[in-house]
């Protein structure tokens, strides 16, 4: 089947890496009448996506860099900067998530308002990055929320985020909202431990699985 | 040195001295005579050993124990103690917190991390784990595995009741309750979550309408476990979390741990190597600060001064990126040098640039320093007085703001510092506006310093030839290094190996967030944040 492509004004499709993404998101196809009304309203969402001020080490003086002049992701619709979780609209986790810090994390997360996306910035929210040996690193934020881009570089310069970010863009554009994301609810509250070995607890909360990482999982 | 031994001697006749000759008087003791001791170091005349430069925490085989590494300001010496408790199954040494504030901190990260139990410490919980923690991380005997401590997601539940190891006058030592906040008080959660922390502290505030009655620092929600990582890896291997410790000052982290290991080496730097490294160093300093002068505008509520901070601060990151390929984390030092020579353009767009920022710094102060409503939540404000820095082992450039002379660069000249001139900036307020120009002031003289130094680059190899594989002789080393925040000293036991046996951070900026609460107390709520900017800690350093 062919897919409308999503088009990003930055950028030409053909220049975006892993289309196949893409293709996965519109598998069941778009609904006729609900379709263009899809795409208006997510091109709107697409393009005021507000992020969280949320940082806990290195990587966010990156974001601060591209919340500045020379980078200005103003340009793309992402300056509105949030302090409070209740009004953003995805948070980037950029730094190392520890042990201490992810019930924290998770509560935050817990506490944006739906439809909300998850960005991992940096190798340490990738995959606990230089630090994964450590006793008190949690290795990739995976393990507890669903990722929806991951931004690899330690820390990743500041056009991949924004290269993150525009990716971020084009798969909030070909998701059916209407029945899709505005229906998507949370399905308990409860807080488990995750112990090694053991399925991210989103996977069973959330009834997804991070479509990049399928193949990898399987080792 | 002999006085100083003659001095201990008669206070403690068994203890015993080490390392006469070379360097600084080492003396091991027992507990019981570090507890008669205390008393007559701080304030007996010819001691008065009044600044704690680190408390070391070590697993030394057989027994737990400390280092403690003191300095006189007023006598000038210095001298380390070694310490070991009695048993492992229930470590107990007499705590320091009566006569050095900051122990308190210290100490609660010594028992965070080895369960050494301080005898007199009012507030012996965990620092930086959660205090459901099973075993302690850095003994050579814990149990890394991560189904030890698996990942919890629910909140860590916070008592208002810390417990005390308190010295009854039997000599019987027992726990004790003690109260953090009473029940009455109205306590307001600040952090892990907020942007005026500068990262992921917490604090606890207890509040009286709008004042400010007591800060409780809560720490750890960075903290990466990289002293027990290092303890498996190679010395090279160790380099590359220097950079991650304090970001902002990349390159000056990494110089000290370099410079640590050269020394005990014994290995000799070629000039130009460390004509590069003072370069790059005084680079950063001046990037940190205009990154401070960005950030504390913008918690204050400007956000113009945040755009020109951050122009200037990219133009800095330019010239690194063209020598180093790195912006943020360079990854440049190596041991023996630096790991490639200076990129073609860098004297050239050094020297354009050390012409340029002088030209924008009055219009940084025309928009901001002179505002009135700057003027009043920074003068007179959070005020830290000379004998309160150096008891809190404040250094850098809060410390210099109250007066306190501590630039390592000055007084323990390290890689080219005694050939340039430079003056140490000293102010008497040390106040918020003080610290806040302190740091302005500082990126002319580091402008001063980068001009000295371009002319007299020399030429030759960028870095010394070393072993394939480095191994330290046995011993313990020291090196702190100035960077853009204070002190940052390395500590490496060495016992002969690859690895090092325990390698240690001396952050600054863990000594610098203890201020918060002696500063906050009785200033309003919005101070508070005036007060912490102008610290200008780094989260992921106090944690390490």
């Amino acid at each position: 089947m062919e897919i409308r492509k999503p088009k990003i004004k930055s950028l030409p499709y053909n220049e975006f890496n892993d289309n196949e993404y893409i293709e996965e998101l519109r598998k069941n196809g778009v609904g006729i009448i609900t379709g263009v009304l899809d795409e208006m309203i997510n091109w709107g969402r697409s393009n005021s996506v507000w992020p969280l001020t949320f940082a806990t080490s290195c990587c966010g003086i990156e974001f601060m860099a591209i919340g500045a002049a020379r980078y200005d992701f103003a340009r793309f619709g992402f300056e509105v900067t949030r302090a409070s979780p209740r009004q953003a609209d995805v948070i980037m986790v950029a730094g190392t998530i520890v042990t201490k810090m992810a019930p924290v994390l998770y509560r935050l997360y817990e506490q944006m308002a739906d439809p909300k996306y998850v960005i991992a910035v940096g190798n340490c929210a990738v995959s606990g990055g230089p630090f994964t040996n450590s006793y008190h690193v949690v290795q990739g934020v995976d393990k507890i929320l669903p990722v929806d881009v991951f931004i690899p570089g330690c820390p990743p310069r500041p056009e991949a985020l924004l290269y993150g970010m525009m990716q971020l863009q084009r798969k909030i554009k070909v998701e059916p909202f209407l029945g899709g994301v505005n229906k998507k609810e949370p399905k308990s509250h409860r807080f488990p431990a995750i112990n090694p070995g053991e399925e991210p607890i989103f996977a069973e909360k959330y009834h997804q699985t991070p479509i990049s990482q399928a193949g990898s999982k399987a080792e | 040195m002999s006085s100083l031994k003659a001095l201990i001697q008669t206070i403690c006749p068994e203890a015993v001295f080490s390392n006469e000759e070379t360097g600084t008087l080492q003396v091991e003791l027992s507990p019981k005579e570090l507890s008669g001791l205390l008393k007559p170091l701080r304030n007996q005349q010819d001691l008065l050993f009044d600044y704690l430069e680190d408390l070391i925490g070590m697993d030394f085989g057989e027994k737990l124990g400390v280092i403690y590494r003191l300095y006189s300001t007023v006598n000038g010496h210095r001298i380390i103690l070694v310490c070991q408790a009695a048993n492992r199954e229930k470590p107990e040494l007499p705590s320091m917190t009566p006569y050095w504030a900051i122990a308190n901190f210290y100490e609660r990260e010594v028992f965070d991390f080895f369960g050494i139990h301080f005898v007199g410490h009012p507030d012996m919980r965990r620092l930086f784990l959660r205090n459901d923690w099973t075993g302690y991380p850095l003994r050579k005997d814990y149990d890394t595995s991560p189904e030890a401590n698996p990942v919890k997601l629910d909140a860590e539940p916070l008592s208002d009741i810390s417990p005390a190891v308190v010295e009854k006058s039997d000599g019987e030592v027992v726990e004790e309750d003690h109260a953090l906040f009473e029940k009455d008080e109205y306590v307001v959660n600040i952090g892990p979550q907020h942007p005026a922390t500068h990262g992921v502290l917490h604090f606890q505030v207890s509040l009286e309408g709008e004042t400010v009655k007591k800060v409780d620092v809560h720490c750890g929600y960075i903290h990466r476990g990289i002293e027990k990582m290092c303890e498996s890896l190679t010395y090279p291997q160790t380099l590359g979390y220097t950079d991650r410790l304090d970001y902002l000052s990349a390159h000056q982290n990494r110089h000290a741990l370099c410079a640590c290991i050269e020394e005990a080496m014994g290995l000799e730097i070629p000039r130009r190597a460390q004509y590069i490294r003072a370069l790059m160093d005084e680079l950063s300093r001046i990037q940190s600060h205009l990154l401070f002068y960005a950030t504390y505008c913008m918690d204050l509520g400007a956000l113009t001064p945040f755009f020109y901070g951050f122009r200037d601060r990219e133009k800095i990151l330019d010239i690194f990126e063209d020598t180093t390929g790195g912006r943020l984390i360079q990854n440049y030092y190596v041991i023996g040098g630096v790991s490639r020579d200076l990129h073609r353009d860098f004297v050239k767009k050094t020297a354009e640039f050390i012409k340029y920022l002088p030209t924008v710094l009055p219009e940084y102060h025309k928009v901001f320093t002179g505002n009135v409503i700057f003027r009043q939540r920074a003068q007179g404000i959070g005020i830290l007085t000379r004998e309160q820095a150096i008891s809190h082992g404040a250094t850098g450039p809060t410390a210099r703001a109250s007066n306190w002379s501590c630039d390592v660069r000055k007084h323990q000249p390290y890689s080219v510092y005694n050939e340039v001139e430079f003056k140490e900036i000293l102010k008497t307020g040390g106040d918020c506006f003080d610290r806040y120009m302190a740091r302005m002031e500082e990126i002319h003289e580091s402008i001063a310093i980068i001009d000295q130094l371009l002319t007299k680059l020399p030429d030759g190899d960028y870095c010394a030839k070393t072993k394939p594989i480095i191994k330290l002789p046995e011993g313990r080393y020291f090196k702190s290094v100035e960077t853009a925040r204070g002190e940052f000293g390395v500590f490496i036991e060495s016992r002969g190996d690859k690895y090092p046996y325990r390698l240690k951070f001396h952050p600054p900026c863990l000594p610098l967030v203890t201020l918060v609460d002696l500063l906050a107390r009785n200033n309003k709520i919005a101070d508070l944040i005036s007060i912490g900017a102008s610290l200008d800690y780094v989260v992921p350093d106090i944690d390490r």
